[in-house]
This record gives C-alpha cells, sequence and structure tokens, in this order.
C-alpha cells in the first residue's frame, strides 16, 4: 500500500524518474540561490529575472521551435541584459535598483508574451509560463545538472564574500575588494538557475523552487549552512510530494510541486522554531544557570 | 512641364485602375486556414479570403484581436465551421458591427457527438473526412452565388473542378488505408479531431486525453496513457502541429509504441510547410498513418 502509494510510480514509469531527477537537481543549484536572494533581501528579484527571461527564451523559440539550447541561450541573454541593464539605470540615475528592475521586466513579460503570440501558436506561451517538467528529455536533464553543478562550484568559491556581504557590507568593503565580483557572480547564477528551472516549471513557477524552500527553511535555522541545507531538503521534498500529487490526484505537476512547498512554508510560518507564530506567542521558559 | 502632367496623369490612371480592381475582388472572411483553403478554390481570382486564424495556429484557444474586427467589418462574406469549432465569432461579428452574410459551411453535416469533460458535444472537426469536405464546398459555392450572383457561372465551374479533385483524394485516401491490416490500425494521438476520419476510413484515433488543447495534462494522465498503450498495443503514436511534441516523444519512447510523424488537424501550414491546402494536408495525414502501420 505504502510502496504503491509512495515508491512504484517511479519505479513503473520512466518519465516520473526523470520528472523527479529533474526537481531534485533544480532543488539542490536553486536553494541556496534562494537563501541568499532572500539574506539581501532580493527575495522579489528572483522573481522580477524570471519575468525577464522570457522575452529572450521567445526569440530563440521563434527562431528555431522548441529547441532547447536556442531558448536556453535567449533565456541567459535576455536574464543578463537585465541584470546589468536595470544596474547600470541605478547607478547613473537617481532610479533605485528595485525600481528599474521592475520596470525592466514588466516590459520583457510584454514583450515575451507578444513575441510568443506572434509566432501564431498560442498553445506555446502556456509551456513558457508553466514548463513541462514531465516532458525532460536527457538534453535538458543534463543542462539542469550541469547547472547545478556550476552553482554549486561557483557558490563554494564565492560563499565567503557573500555571506560577509549579506551580514555586515561594510566590513566587507573595508577589508576585501571581492563584494562585487561576487555580486555580478551570484546574479548569474540567480538567472542560469531560473532558465534551468523555466525547462521544467516555467517562468512563472521557477522561481516558486528558489524561493519558497528558503523562506521555508528561514524558520527553521539561523546559521546561514544550516538554512542551505533545509531549504535543499524542502525542495526536493516538494519535489517528490508534488510529483505523486499529480500522479495521484491528477493535479498539473508544476504546480502541484509548488503548492506542495506552499503548504510547507505555511506549516512553517505556525510551527517554525525560529521565529514562528507559536513560537512568539508561547516562548519557552527562559533558562536560568 | 508637359511631361510631368501626363506622369500624373498616368500615375492617377494607374492609381484607379489599381483601386478598381482591388474593388472587384470579393472580400471575404473565413475562420481558419483550412476553410479559407476551400473559399479560395471555389473563389479563385474573383475572392480575396482572409483566414482569421492563420496556418499553423490553434483556434481553439484564438484571442480575437481588433485588427480581426476591422478585418470582419470590410467583408462582403463571412465563412464559419459552425458546430461550436469558433466559440469567439458571434461576440467578434456584433463586435465589428459588419452585416456581411456569415455562411456555416458544416450546414447538412451530420454532426458526430464527441465526449468532452463529460458531456457530449458535436464534434466540429468534419472537414477531417473528405466526403464532408465536398459538403463544405457546396455550401461555400451557394453562399458565394448568394452574395455575388454576377459570377456564378465562375463559381460552378471552379467548385464542380474542385469537387472532382476532392472525388479523386478520397479514393486516394480509401485505397491507402486499405493497405493498412485490419488490426493495426489504432493509432494515439494528442487531440481528439479525427473522429470523422475514423468513421469514414475505418481507421481508430484514441485520444489520451479526451480533451481538447486547453488543459494542462498532469503525471496521472501521462500514466494512463502508458499504461494504455502497453495493455492494447497499439502501433503507433502521432504528434500533432499545435501541442507540445516533447511530451508525446517521452510517451513513444517508455512505451514502445512507434512516434509517427506529425498529423495536421485543426490548421494549414505554411507555403514552406508540408501541408499548404487542405488536399495537401489529407494526402499527408494518410501518407503518415500508413508508414507507421505498415512497417
Amino acid at each position: 500500500m505504502i510502496y504503491n502509494t509512495l515508491i512504484s510510480p517511479f519505479v513503473e514509469f520512466a518519465f516520473m524518474r526523470r520528472a523527479l531527477v529533474g526537481t531534485l537537481a533544480l532543488a539542490l543549484g536553486a536553494g541556496p540561490v534562494g537563501v541568499f536572494l532572500m539574506l539581501r533581501r532580493m527575495s522579489l528579484v528572483g522573481d522580477a529575472m524570471a519575468h525577464a527571461i522570457l522575452p529572450g527564451a521567445a526569440i530563440g523559440f521563434l527562431i528555431s521551435g522548441l529547441s532547447l539550447f536556442a531558448m536556453t541561450a535567449g533565456g541567459l541573454i535576455a536574464g543578463f541584459v537585465i541584470a546589468v541593464g536595470a544596474g547600470v539605470i541605478a547607478r547613473v540615475t537617481e532610479l533605485k535598483e528595485d525600481a528599474s528592475l521592475a520596470a525592466f521586466f514588466l516590459i520583457s513579460l510584454a514583450v515575451g508574451v507578444t513575441i510568443v503570440s506572434l509566432k501564431g501558436t498560442n498553445i506555446d506561451l502556456l509551456h513558457f509560463l508553466f514548463g513541462s517538467v514531465l516532458a525532460l528529455d536527457n538534453q535538458t536533464l543534463l543542462l539542469i545538472a550541469a547547472i547545478t553543478t556550476l552553482s554549486l562550484i561557483v557558490l563554494a568559491v564565492i560563499y565567503r564574500p557573500l555571506v560577509l556581504e549579506c551580514v555586515d557590507p561594510g566590513f566587507l568593503r573595508s577589508v576585501s575588494r571581492a563584494g562585487g565580483p561576487a555580486h555580478i557572480a551570484f546574479l548569474a547564477l540567480v538567472v542560469m538557475n531560473l532558465v534551468g528551472g523555466f525547462h521544467a516549471l516555467g517562468t512563472l513557477l521557477a522561481v516558486g523552487i528558489m524561493m519558497l524552500p528558503a523562506v521555508t527553511a528561514r524558520f527553521w535555522a539561523r546559521d546561514v549552512t544550516m538554512m542551505i541545507l533545509i531549504a535543499v531538503a524542502v525542495g526536493a521534498v516538494s519535489g517528490y510530494a508534488g510529483l505523486l500529487l499529480s500522479f495521484h490526484v491528477g493535479a498539473p505537476s508544476g504546480p502541484a510541486i509548488i503548492l506542495v512547498a506552499g503548504v510547507l512554508y505555511a506549516g512553517s510560518v505556525l510551527f517554525g522554531r525560529v521565529g514562528g507564530v507559536l513560537r512568539l506567542a508561547f516562548p519557552g521558559r527562559h533558562l536560568e544557570a | 512641364m508637359l511631361t510631368r502632367r501626363i506622369a500624373l496623369t498616368a500615375a492617377a490612371l494607374l492609381l484607379s485602375q489599381g483601386a478598381a480592381s482591388a474593388q472587384e475582388r470579393l472580400k471575404a472572411v473565413a475562420t481558419f486556414s483550412i476553410l479559407a483553403d476551400f473559399v479560395k478554390n471555389v473563389g479563385g481570382d474573383r475572392v480575396e479570403v482572409h483566414a482569421l486564424v492563420g496556418p499553423n495556429a490553434d483556434a481553439h484557444v484564438y484571442q480575437p484581436s481588433p485588427a480581426d474586427a476591422k478585418t470582419l467589418a470590410g467583408a462582403k462574406v463571412i465563412f464559419t465551421n459552425g458546430l461550436g469549432f469558433e466559440g469567439w465569432i458571434a461576440r467578434l461579428i456584433k463586435a465589428s458591427g459588419t452585416r456581411a452574410p456569415m455562411i456555416v459551411a458544416t450546414k447538412g453535416v451530420m454532426p458526430r457527438r464527441m465526449d468532452e469533460e463529460g458531456h457530449a458535444q458535436a464534434d466540429p472537426h468534419a472537414w477531417q473526412s473528405v466526403p464532408n469536405a465536398k459538403t463544405y464546398v457546396a455550401n461555400i459555392r451557394d453562399g458565394l452565388i448568394a452574395v455575388d450572383p454576377d459570377a456564378s457561372a465562375t463559381y460552378e465551374a471552379n467548385a464542380s473542378a474542385y469537387l472532382a479533385k476532392l472525388d479523386a483524394l478520397d479514393s486516394e485516401v480509401r485505397a491507402a488505408v486499405e493497405k493498412i491490416p485490419v488490426d493495426r490500425r489504432r493509432i494515439i494521438t494528442t487531440h481528439d479531431a479525427f473522429g470523422y476520419f475514423a468513421a469514414a476510413y475505418e481507421v481508430a484515433f484514441i485520444a489520451p486525453q479526451g480533451v481538447s488543447t486547453e488543459s494542462e495534462i498532469s503525471a496521472k494522465d501521462v500514466a494512463k496513457i502508458i499504461t494504455q498503450i502497453r495493455k492494447q498495443k497499439i502501433p503507433a503514436v502521432f504528434l500533432e502541429n499545435i501541442t507540445d511534441d516533447r511530451l508525446l516523444k517521452r510517451i513513444g519512447a517508455e512505451s514502445g509504441a512507434r512516434i509517427g510523424g506529425t498529423l495536421y488537424s485543426d490548421a494549414l501550414t505554411d507555403e514552406k510547410g508540408s501541408a499548404p491546402t487542405y488536399i495537401d494536408m489529407m494526402r499527408h495525414n494518410v501518407k503518415q498513418l500508413v508508414e507507421a502501420l505498415t512497417s
């Protein structure tokens, strides 16, 4: 019974195994990136960047159909252009970075939807917005795995400046000049992970597997390392449970995965050990020596 | 000075002539590309036809644009498929304020019932059987004659020439399907648009979703399809030109069914594609079926 519910779908069907591997790889790469986005108070930047990817992917689609390479390259280019563009405008003009990013991503989204619709095949817009985690082929899986691997390596390299900049940017500036390059490398990771997630979950939900596990982890740990581990675990559990939900209940798979992450988040808000509602309402007895 | 005047007069003459010949051509609007192809064949040079849902686009999820309302407003006659295929057309016609008569091309076709999300409704994809296509052509001919009686001889001649071609196509399709062993005439496609084709030519089209291209597919659906193919030993799976083919490739790889080429159901391709006209489309579909099912 338990075997039938929890394991046999993955034993019986290869597409379920592929979807699971894809989401696990995504959780592994996007989880840590999400934690840093949250710590740097850039939680919504992920969302903005995800929308910014759409026109690039759409142009790639326009040129060569549902080609993995063209859509990935397009998404990466668009993501970088928007990230750099918003940064430059924030430096040169009066506008703050979040405001210019908002402007950029809204324009991108409109351009993206227009391009996809101009091609005439309206239905493909759904694949852009919601992805197709059930249709992951070898190429796409390899791409996601490569992105995850690269993310973990780069994160390991820039880990120290990144953490320092989160907690004490002034101190980091006084001892090292690694802050700027680390920030740019980090933005590149955000874009890459979103493009990877885009193939599986679409532009709207790719950011879900990045941010929801991260904000959930915030309720369970104070320590960054612990937070990252919990975020990855939450992402993995969401992927697994979401696919099962889609398998047994018939819910569309992408939204099901993100919904499970949402339920975990809601539970953590209530019961979280670090700053959860119940914890704040009934603080433990003050320990005295 | 004189030369300039001559040039101007000549230009004016040319312009007025251009306008006149444009005016002579009857402006017709068809809701989608296959219907537009029929109208083109019956109307010939006298009719200028515009398809609202162009090649490679899906009429089920089509969103009318203001430009379409403008096109309708300028039309002298509007052709629709009917049978609920273009749910948006009534509102669009109202919005455009056009007075052009609307000709329903499926008038007289025996509608098949299809089961969509639990409740039965008419299957609109009647053109998938060639005998029905002949009904379309007859309706279009009568519609054109009604709005442009001066050219009735032209329309009659074009229509009967095209009907003869359709007769030849019908026997061609029948002969091709004959070649497939009866027990192998079963395929799965994404979109249950082939009900009329199935009834006319005795090939079973098993739809995996049972719904049109609107709903998003879940893991449960995919698992059901794969189990179904394995159980019923269905020899081939076909892709369609308007839904995600990556998913079908996965299903084929996993179930052992042969992946057929693309079948065109609701839309023609553009000039460069393999189905720019209705006759090409039917020939292409049959060729794909025979290739996947006989080998």
